[in-house]
């Protein structure tokens, strides 16, 4: 089985990227698709309805999206071994940009829109820098040069990124994405884990303590001046 | 060097093959595309500035030198040999005209000394609001824009093929710019509504609902009426700018432009 964990910021157009992924390939193979989202989602709804493909969708909830996912994703993968998927498809929520949901297997897709600001490869940290192959969304809205620029910026974070660029509404140029899928290694279920750091463990704010000032709290805590190790709370 | 551009057929929005074998286009050669509005005229040199391989809406195929351009081509803006101004007259990138600039002439691999400079310098000569290298992008006006992505396309992404979609829009001086880059032996390709622009060129494009309806190429009294045509449109570009100095239509002006 082939595995495409798809990130990115809300609207740079990771549906419309799968809707032509799914539409490019579900004849050819069988489609699975997970989607984890915080509160709405209709995405899986589209996805059967227009492809008739095997999906699922999860809400974190009150829960980090980007711990749903890795807390789910272990079921989500038996479930799509065990449906004899072919190709894997998990779209992310896209929402903080501390984590990347990618694993050390399959390939990991960042999606980013053209208008989303130049600066915005660099903020979004291990979701770009981690990421195998990053595509560049809405092409149509700017400038030929805008893109290179946008493109260059994505180039000096992560040089190793095989970048796409494309009008994923009608699936421009999207070919070497198809081919990229169907040449990516296949999955084991063996030794699957995340690809970047997680955050640094649980403390009182995760937990739901809403006090504030580092006194109130223990686990991670950091004073406004100095460095987060100092006031480690490192037990009695 | 890119001494040939061919494009083979894709289909019309009906879904229809196109109505030629392939389209050759050589260096040094100028083209204009035409038809109405939604005839396909920006999803045809989308296209080419795509390098498309069956892989876009029309499913059209583009061939440099007669050969399938390698993905290294396709995909690295460095060797690219294509510059393409679209319509948009917009920037939203927040860097300064000088960042976006140095940052653009990087993708592109150009390093001349002064590129930067000369680039806005170029860009003023096609505006008549001058551009600063501290201006903000996302604050130029239109024309600005325009004349800026321009004067890019030719010194940063000094391409042997250029694309131009529509510059008669947002006021530019046309003028200049078809001056600087005629006869320079690129392939020009430009998507106009303008007589002028669209008399000028060796060949005319005609499409229709989404595909190339028939190609002609500029006879001699064509190009006898383009030159007429330049004439009145220097004459119609002197009463704009007089306009646009908040100048009235006096009798001596009168005579001298429309007579």
């Amino acid at each position: 089985m082939k595995l495409a964990i798809i990130a990115g910021p809300p609207s740079a157009g990771k549906t419309a990227l799968v809707k032509q992924i799914v539409s490019k390939l579900h004849n050819q193979i069988r489609i699975a698709f997970l989607k984890i989202d915080v509160v709405k989602a209709y995405e899986d709804i589209e996805l059967e309805a227009e492809f008739g493909i095997l999906t699922k969708k999860i809400y974190s909830g009150d829960l980090c999206p980007d711990h749903a996912g890795v807390m789910v994703l272990g079921d989500a993968i038996e479930w799509a071994f065990a449906n004899n998927t072919d190709l894997f498809i998990v779209e992310s929520a896209g929402l903080c940009l501390r984590c990347s949901p990618y694993l050390n297997q399959g390939l990991g897709i960042i999606v980013l829109s053209s208008i989303s600001g130049i600066h915005a490869p660099e903020k979004m940290g291990a979701m770009v820098s981690l990421a195998d192959v990053a595509v560049v969304t809405k092409i149509d809205l700017v400038s030929q040069a805008e893109r290179e620029v946008l493109i260059q910026k994505i180039r000096e974070i992560h040089p190793q990124v095989t970048l796409l660029e494309t009008n994923a509404l009608q699936g421009t140029s999207l070919q070497r994405l198809y081919d990229l899928i169907r040449n990516s290694q296949d999955i084991s279920q063996d030794n699957l884990c995340l690809k970047g750091n997680p955050p640094l463990g649980t403390c009182t704010i995760c937990v739901g303590k809403k006090e504030i000032g580092w006194r109130n709290h223990f686990g991670v805590v950091k004073k406004l001046d100095g460095n987060i190790a100092d006031c480690l709370y490192r037990g009695e | 060097m890119i001494t040939e551009l061919t494009i083979l057929p894709g289909f019309n929005k009906s879904g229809l093959k196109e109505d030629f074998d392939e389209l050759t286009l050589q260096a040094g050669e100028t083209i204009s595309i035409v038809g109405p509005t939604g005839s396909g005229k920006t999803a045809f040199i989308t296209d080419i500035e795509l390098l498309a391989q069956g892989d876009t809406a029309t499913k059209r195929q583009i061939r440099i030198n007669r050969e399938v351009p390698s993905d290294a081509i396709r995909y690295n803006p460095a060797l690219k040999p294509i510059a393409m101004i679209t319509q948009n007259t917009k920037c939203f990138a927040d860097l300064s005209t000088e960042e976006f600039l140095q940052i653009h002439a990087r993708a592109r691999g150009i390093h001349g000394k002064n590129i930067i400079g000369e680039t806005i310098d170029l860009a003023n000569i096609f505006t008549g609001e001058k551009i600063h290298r501290n201006d903000k992008v996302t604050t130029l006006s239109g024309g600005q824009t325009r004349s800026l992505l321009i004067a890019d396309a030719i010194l940063i992404g000094a391409a042997p093929i250029v694309l131009l979609d529509e510059i008669e829009n947002a006021g530019i001086f046309k003028q200049e710019v078809l001056e600087l880059i005629h006869g320079v032996g690129k392939i020009i390709i430009f998507v106009t509504h303008d007589p002028v622009i669209a008399l000028h060129t060796e060949k005319r494009l005609i499409m229709e609902n989404g595909a190339v309806k028939k190609v002609i190429t500029q006879n001699d009294l064509e190009l006898y009426a383009a030159r007429n045509l330049v004439e009145l449109d220097k004459r119609i570009g002197l009463i704009r700018e007089e306009l646009r100095a908040g100048n009235i239509i006096t009798r001596e002006l009168l005579n001298l432009n429309l007579a």
